[in-house]
């Protein structure tokens, strides 16, 4: 076997230094009707060409988006990645080595989940930022249970626009962990009146701007009313370029920010590994989830970084822990800390601007469709629209036609009653024609 | 045995110079981002929008964010610098016990590229993605049969994620039977990984501690003089921490089960027995795999991971959504369970398709009989490791039969001077990744190796020779070799107590200026 590189006579002579027969002696211990007696039936092993050549007829089966044009979103956003990220996310010393446990050897780690800590917490506009999350999903959990123990209540109240799916983890984790979570109705238009029921037995209010129907919401009075009551406010983001045109959630008084980072840096990959950010003010450090890197001196005073307050971690506090998370996304927090260096400010703002401006023109095209409405006010790169009928089998008619046209809120939302809504995103990999094949595939389905 | 090093020679501080750069030959000083980027550098190349009305309304940001970039030149100097101050598992043997750093094949990497797979929306119509639900409901299959389980839910992103979901399953199990009320309890062995205790809290359990026997390992008594009606599942890893294989562990198993509780089998050791011994039949109900360890995905300097649970029978009805369903010649992903016994759902996807991609092709290049010559051949090297050291090195339980690490203490240290601490890190000079230190916490100052089966024993006997050398050293006094250590690294040692007295997070101006 190609990985394996003992061959027989070192097996022997290594079993004659333990002093043993066999390698099955030294799994004596193992009670011996649990040992297997033959090989399981699965098939042999195959080289490196078969192997591929299996996958490759796999990966054909399936329509990616570069193959199409395409506008889904709703969580994930196809955007375009510079080959140096993953060409640098991919040096050994990256890709395979651990967690950074021995600074010494690991400064090229610690000092990139430093410059990512760093970068997330401008980009939301907060003080701290951890090392980064499994996903936006997740994070936005974790986000909860620690606004919970910050504020000694146990209730959430979540808002109309957050992802059906990141509510779901949220009312998932908390029904086990025994928390309460009261979630607004679905808010198409962004209009829910979230003020009017935020009281002081809310540990947070959880909202997501841009929303996951598009629409772009100003935090300031949602802020302002959580800290009358002691309450705390989560802001959710699932498209982190659109912190580029948009005023930041910490401007805007967020307590807690976390959302997905995907889509710098990081390709769709059918939902993950993804990456997800999390930021907060510095008075709340210590209940903070998730590793962090922190700066220091070594023995010569040279300036150095270290994994920090890991006394809030499990594998020290075991069953007092902020949170039973061990790992982080790291390299996915590479890929997005490199992307990020090579935009910068300038090249963010512009990503933003196009992938905005790219939305506005869709959507001036597909309002003008009969039968088709966009319902937003406002949005960044994604929007909902009307249209009469299914939008589930509209999607099927156009993939059909080659053309990925967008989410069904009806996927998200099965037995919400909203079944003439779709979803749709559109980043700077759109072009003229996409759009044009978009709407004749629209007209032509409806 | 192999000489020394001729470097070792240089090791006389004073013939380390001092240069204006703080450049050692490849080992580059390499500032912050923030310190060489510009706001207005770039190394992409966006055209200016075109002029359109904006919808943002008055969100827009009208305030600078405060980000530096690079041109592309820039770029790769400033991460090939910092990636060449990691060590790495492609550079050399990385012994970390309870992490399994093994060789990571590239092939794995390549596939996972495949625009069929990573150029894949999660959201796009299942009837555009029946190829990824096949390999999906392809690692599912083979997960289930290299553990003897009925179901596996996909979706958990790690090991700690995957612990939460069977420990979810179990909640909602008992939750099921009406007895919410009355099992509050989850057995613990002292030696367990800090993620038991935290998930078991997290889920509003309590932790009973199951002690260890002077063996390393748990007895079936000790787990019996623990139960009662109160418990709900015991959380047991296996092999355990200590490199030991449970031996009473089917009786364990009889025992919760006879009491009305679950087993929570921790798989994070799982690649010393698979495809030789099957959890299903040891009595699992849940266990977590740990992927990007016993599979091979890269570890990617602390993720991502992923970590499948599977599940028996009794536990499969609560199994979280996603799920994959077989319709005729299609495949179905069923996103929403609800009236169904799901327990809901961990993650907004499908969970780490990238990894499946990995560890599959991980699977098919080994086949069954290669999957159970990895085990034996990482708990071959082991237990090679063991006998080359046991001279020289003390172990807590005895010199014992070990599965994929083996477990040193320091009571052979006792004297020099020289802490474990000490030890690790003057392993550093000699251009090893120490082993994992002070776990797992039932022995006094914890070495734990895990060689993994990636080694040739040319690579096992340099690493052997080197260890014995340095406990020679340890023992013949020289204590600048320890206590100095490590001085040829990037860095000497980091004040790890000034970093948590003052946390310095992030980059600041003012700080810097």
């Amino acid at each position: 076997m190609r990985y394996h590189p003992l061959s027989e006579a070192d097996r022997r002579a290594m079993l004659a230094t333990i002093g043993v027969p066999s390698i099955e002696a030294l799994y004596a211990d193992a009670p011996p009707a649990t040992l297997l007696r033959k090989p399981l039936d699965l098939p042999k092993g195959k080289s490196e060409l078969d192997v591929e050549r299996f996958f490759s007829r796999l990966a054909a089966r399936n329509l990616p988006a570069s193959c199409a044009p395409f506008f889904v979103g709703a969580g994930a956003y196809k955007h375009h990645i510079p080959a140096s990220v993953d060409h640098l996310i991919q040096r050994s010393e990256f890709l395979t080595s651990y967690t950074p446990y021995q600074p010494e050897i690991s400064q090229g780690t610690l000092q990139y989940l430093f410059e990512f800590q760093t970068q997330v917490a401008l980009l939301t506009g907060m003080e701290v930022a951890n090392a980064s999350m499994y996903d936006g999903s997740t994070a936005t959990a974790e986000a909860v249970l620690m606004a919970h123990r910050l504020t000694k209540r146990r209730k959430a109240l979540l808002s109309g626009g957050l992802h059906p799916h990141y509510a779901e983890v949220v009312r998932t984790i908390s029904r086990l962990a025994e928390d309460e979570v009261e979630a607004m109705a679905p808010d198409v238009r962004g209009v829910e009146d979230l003020v009017a029921r935020i009281d002081d037995t809310l540990s947070c209010v959880v909202v997501q701007t841009p929303d996951v129907f598009g629409n772009l919401h100003d935090l300031t009075k949602i802020a302002e009313a959580c800290h009358r009551n002691g309450a705390l406010l989560v802001a959710v983001f699932t498209e982190a370029v659109s912190l580029g045109v948009l005023k930041s959630p910490g401007a805007m008084g967020a307590d807690i920010v976390v959302g997905e980072g995907q889509s710098i840096g990081n390709a769709l990959n059918f939902g993950g590994p993804y990456v997800g950010l999390f930021a907060t003010r510095h008075e709340f450090l210590r209940q903070m989830p998730g590793r962090l890197a922190g700066e220091s001196v070594d023995a010569d005073g040279r300036r150095s970084y270290v994994l920090t307050l890991s006394t809030r971690e499990q594998h020290i506090r075991r069953d007092k822990a902020t949170s039973n998370i061990c790992t982080n996304s790291g390299l996915c927090a590479l890929a997005f800390t490199i992307h990020l260096t090579l935009l910068g400010e300038e090249g963010l703002t512009r990503l933003a601007r196009v992938n905005h401006v790219n939305a506005v023109v869709l959507a001036q095209m597909l309002a003008d469709i009969p039968k088709v409405a966009v319902l937003n006010e406002s949005f960044f790169n994604e929007f909902t629209l009307r249209v009469e009928g299914d939008a589930a089998a509209f999607v099927e008619i156009m993939a059909a036609r080659g053309v990925l046209a967008g989410v069904p809120v009806s996927r998200l939302l099965p037995n919400a009653g909203l079944d003439d809504l779709l979803i749709v995103a559109s980043t700077e990999v759109n072009t003229d024609e996409d759009r044009d094949e978009f709407v004749a595939a629209l007209k032509e389905s409806l | 045995m192999l000489d020394r090093p001729a470097v070792v020679e240089l090791l006389d501080d004073d013939k380390i110079p001092a240069t204006f750069t703080g450049n050692r030959g490849l080992d580059q000083e390499e500032p912050l981002l923030f310190e060489i980027g510009r706001l207005d550098a770039t190394g992409v190349d966006v055209e200016a929008p075109a002029p359109v009305a904006t919808r943002l309304g008055a969100l827009e940001r009208k305030t600078p964010i405060g980000l530096p970039g690079l041109t592309e030149p820039e770029t790769m100097r400033h991460y090939v610098r910092l990636s060449r101050k990691n060590y790495s598992i492609d550079a050399g043997l990385y012994p970390l016990g309870s992490c399994t750093m093994k060789h990571n094949p590239r092939s794995n990497e390549k596939i996972a590229r495949y625009e069929g797979f990573a150029d894949l929306h999660p959201l796009q119509p299942q009837s555009t993605a029946q190829g990824a639900l096949e390999l999906m409901q392809t690692l599912a299959d083979w997960l289930m049969t290299l553990t003897h389980m009925q179901a596996v839910a996909l979706s958990p992103k790690a090991g700690a994620h995957g612990e939460l979901c069977g420990m979810m399953a179990i909640k909602s199990a008992i939750a099921a039977r009406g007895e919410s009320a009355t099992r509050k309890v989850v057995l613990i062995p002292q030696s367990a990984h800090g993620t038991n205790p935290a998930t078991a809290a997290l889920l509003g359990f309590s932790v009973r501690v199951v002690p260890a026997a002077a063996d390393g390992t748990v007895r079936a008594q000790a787990v019996r003089d623990a139960l009662g009606d109160d418990v709900a599942a015991i959380m047991l890893t296996n092999p355990n921490t200590c490199g030991l294989f449970e031996r009473e562990i089917v009786e364990i198993s009889d025992a919760i089960h006879a009491a009305g509780g679950y087993f929570y089998c921790d798989g994070a050791n799982f690649n010393a027995i698979a495809g030789v011994a099957r959890p299903g039949d040891f009595g699992v109900d849940a266990m977590h795999i740990n992927l990007h360890k016993t599979f091979s995905t890269p570890h990617g300097g602390g993720g991502p991971g992923a970590g499948p649970v599977v599940l028996s029978e009794r536990l499969a009805p609560f199994a979280p959504a996603p799920f994959i369903r077989r319709n005729g010649d299609s495949l179905e992903l069923v996103e929403d369970a609800e009236g169904a016994q799901s327990f809901g759902r961990l993650t907004a996807f499908h969970g780490q398709m990238g990894m499946f991609v990995r560890a599959l092709a991980y699977m098919f290049a080994h086949g069954a009989d290669g999957l159970a010559q990895a085990s034996k051949d990482a708990v071959l090297a082991a237990n090679y490791v063991r006998a080359s050291l046991r001279d020289v090195m003390t172990q807590p339980f005895g010199d014992r039969i070990c599965m994929h690490e083996v477990l040193f203490d320091d009571a052979w240290l006792r004297g020099t001077g020289v802490t474990t601490l000490d030890f690790a890190k003057a392993m550093i000079d000699e251009g090893y990744h120490p082993m994992t230190i002070y776990f797992p916490l039932v022995a006094h100052g914890a070495m734990l190796i895990e060689p993994t089966e990636s080694e040739s024993k040319a690579s096992l006997d340099l690493f052997i020779a080197t260890l014995r050398d340095l406990a020679h050293s340890a023992k013949a006094g020289d204590m600048t070799r320890f206590t100095q250590a490590p001085r040829l690294a990037p860095r000497r040692r980091v004040d790890e107590t000034l970093a948590a007295r003052k946390p310095v997070l992030r980059w600041t101006a003012n700080a810097a200026a």
